[in-house]
């Protein structure tokens, strides 16, 4: 399998997401889904990113990344030893005598029905990549409309954190970023 | 306490402070703020007539002098104007800062007059760069901006100063400290990775030193050279490394690569270990990747993480500032030679062999005219190893790359990495206080203690050869 996730640090400054997205886009790394968001540290934001490495050595690709001035920690999350979530929001047709089919998917999801009207109903649900692909072909029968899908976000199981393994307590980061998780 | 002034005034100040001597550029709208400060201070400004030439002669200067070249301009036109030279400094890792201005905050965004967003345009070629709108950052940004140009694996920063914040009221305080947290150059190599370097060489029987550009930056020459008696082992030297080790001594080659000596390809072509210093398995070396030194275990020296199996796996590789690796080598290098030391007799006697087989050399024309190669030779015996030399981009370049017998590093200016002809912009000549010569194909009109010759061609040279050679391949 070519696809990995990473977990990166990055200061929160404008201009960061360009430099990582053109990043990826100029050395023809291939993107599957990125998302970015704020930390317990406003200084810090957190992107996780899947990326599809066929061609591209994995080391290279976090070496290039962990050149980028902003990026202050990369860190590859394993699956088994993390919990992971896309968010999910799907509107699809429904008539009166559908309904209860929807709502018994819904049902086996863990999914919501969020809205609704006369001719559609529209679900939102998370979990992992598997579980919303499975939902979504549960869903197919009804007819989907229209869906948009959040990147994947990812946090490493137990007590560890990614944050308090890379910045000193008062809050000033001093780690040499991905050297240290890479290189041993 | 610090004294109120406005951001362009700080800007001056913090270049003072930063170390700055000397700027090129163009002033502007934008920038123009920034010129009133110039001209009271210790910073003497050149004016150049196109901004290419300043970025190129920020480059010549930090070239020659090992120091963060600096050049000016204003927004739009003269920003994008330095997007050559910035390129070209981005492949050559030359410690490069570019202050631009950029029109007043309120307008960015809206299609001003002679808006270009200059940060987003050089994001891929700088080695950071700033878009500073509050006149309270700009010490913090001209701080770290030499910092990093000059730190680690050098390169160009750009810092872009909104009009209306060099116009601003602030302070003036030059950090103390600087904390970036994503950046941690590291310089010291790993001790275990010198250690295996230093037994890998001793089972080496066919040991070639590497040499790239790197090894200037790195001001690591005469660590270098000690290297190289230590183990006896051929030299070569990159385009970006003419100079680095003395072509008048018994161990080097030449230039390896698609315009190298023979001896210098066969040498990397044949080895069983190439000991890789600053160099970056470069296209224009190593030629079809798959073909390339099939035989060779590789040590690779660099400072930059990113390079080492970019292009060629490396069996030992160490990541450092070249010059602490080599000095740390060095004394790895002698224990395990005392256990140890393989016999390269054989090795040298064939390498050797075919340097005098195989020199460089060039047709002198039978209708009695000069050609440029006796030119070129002539000149650099004439003007010796102490004088500077500047090519542009083709044929030439390569002439002179190889009929200028470079002993000295700092001695040998071109554009390497990106191949940009104007880089030896007449307005790069300004930079320099030692006589130079100046090696081009191009006429030009400078009327300076310079020496120009002038070769007289009918045609771009390099174009011509490439076709023959294309057709000679097709
Ligand atoms: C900006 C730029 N445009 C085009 C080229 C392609 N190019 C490479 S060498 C060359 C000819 C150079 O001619 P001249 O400066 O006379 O040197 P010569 O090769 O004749 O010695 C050209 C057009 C380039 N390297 N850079």
């Amino acid at each position: 399998m070519s696809k990995h996730t990473l977990s990166v640090l990055v200061e929160n400054s404008p201009g960061v997401l360009a430099r990582v997205s053109g990043l990826f886009s100029r050395r023809g790394y291939n993107i599957d889904s990125l998302a970015v968001g704020p930390t317990e540290n406003p200084l810090i934001s957190r992107m996780t990113i899947v990326i599809n490495v066929e061609g591209h050595p994995l080391e290279q690709v976090i070496r290039q990344l962990d050149k980028l001035v902003n990026v202050i920690h990369i860190a590859e999350v394993i699956d088994s030893k993390s919990v992971q979530a896309e968010l999910l929001m799907v509107k699809i047709s429904a008539t009166p005598k559908n309904r209860f089919d929807v709502e018994a998917v819904v049902e086996t999801y863990e999914a919501k029905i969020v809205d609704e009207d006369a001719t559609s109903i529209t679900i939102e649900a998370t979990g992992d990549t598997a579980k919303i692909a499975d939902l979504l072909s549960a869903l197919e029968r009804f007819g989907i409309r229209e869906l948009v899908q959040s990147g994947l976000i990812a946090l490493e199981r137990g007590s560890v954190t990614l944050s308090e393994r890379t910045l000193s307590t008062s809050g000033i980061p001093i780690a040499n970023g991905v050297q240290a998780d890479y290189q041993n | 306490m610090s004294k109120a002034m406005n951001g362009a005034t700080s800007l001056v100040k913090s270049l003072e402070s930063a170390g700055v001597d000397v700027m090129f550029g163009i002033p502007g709208g934008a920038i123009l703020p920034a010129y009133d400060p110039i001209f009271d201070s210790s910073i003497r400004h050149i004016l150049v007539r196109h901004e290419q030439g300043a970025g190129h002669a920020a480059t010549g200067y930090a070239q020659v002098t090992g120091r963060v070249g600096v050049c000016i301009a204003t927004s739009g036109p003269g920003a994008t104007n330095l997007v050559t030279p910035l390129a070209d400094a981005a492949m050559d890792s030359v410690p490069m800062v570019a202050i631009t201005g950029q029109v007043p905050s309120a307008a960015i965004g809206t299609d001003a007059f002679q808006e270009a967003d200059i940060r987003g345009i050089t994001m891929p070629f700088t080695k950071h760069n700033y878009l500073i709108t509050n006149p309270d950052d700009i010490p913090r940004a001209i701080a770290e901006a030499f910092h990093i140009a000059s730190s680690g694996r050098p390169g160009p920063v750009l810092v872009d100063i909104a009009k209306d914040a060099l116009q601003k009221e602030t302070t003036f305080e030059w950090p103390t400290s600087i904390n970036l947290p994503g950046y941690h150059p590291q310089l010291t190599p790993d001790s275990g990775a010198i250690a295996d370097a230093a037994a890998l060489i001793t089972q080496s029987s066919k040991p070639v030193f590497y040499v790239g550009g790197g090894v200037i930056k790195a001001n690591a020459n005469r660590e270098l050279l000690q290297l190289a008696e230590l183990l006896g082992a051929p030299v070569v030297t990159t385009l970006m490394a003419r100079g680095a080790f003395p072509d008048s001594h018994t161990l080097h080659l030449g230039m390896p690569g698609m315009h190298g000596t023979v001896a210098a390809v066969t040498a990397l072509q044949k080895a069983d270990l190439l000991i890789t210093l600053g160099a970056r398995f470069d296209d224009r070396v190593t030629g079809k990747l798959s073909t390339f030194a099939t035989n060779a275990k590789v040590i690779h020296a660099d400072i930059d993480p990113a390079e080492i199996g970019k292009n060629r796996f490396a069996d030992v590789p160490i990541v450092g500032d070249v010059k602490e690796t080599i000095s740390a080598l060095i004394p790895a290098l002698k224990k395990a030679l005392e256990k140890n030391r393989p016999d390269l007799t054989s090795w040298l006697r064939q390498m050797y062999s075919l340097r005098s087989t195989y020199p460089l050399g060039y047709d002198t024309p039978a209708d009695g005219s000069v050609s440029p190669q006796y030119v070129i030779e002539r000149l650099g015996k004439i003007a010796g190893p102490d004088a500077i030399y500047v090519a542009g981009v083709g044929q030439h370049q390569m002439w002179a790359s190889q009929f200028v017998s470079y002993e000295k590093p700092r001695t040998w200016l071109n554009s390497g990495g990106l191949g940009t002809m104007g880089y030896r912009s007449r307005l790069q000549l300004l930079i320099m206080n030692h006589l130079e010569w100046y090696a081009s194909g191009r006429r030009s009109s400078m009327k300076v203690a310079i020496q120009i010759p002038i070769l007289n061609q009918s045609a771009y040279q390099i174009s011509q050869c490439l076709q023959k050679r294309w057709v000679v391949l097709v």
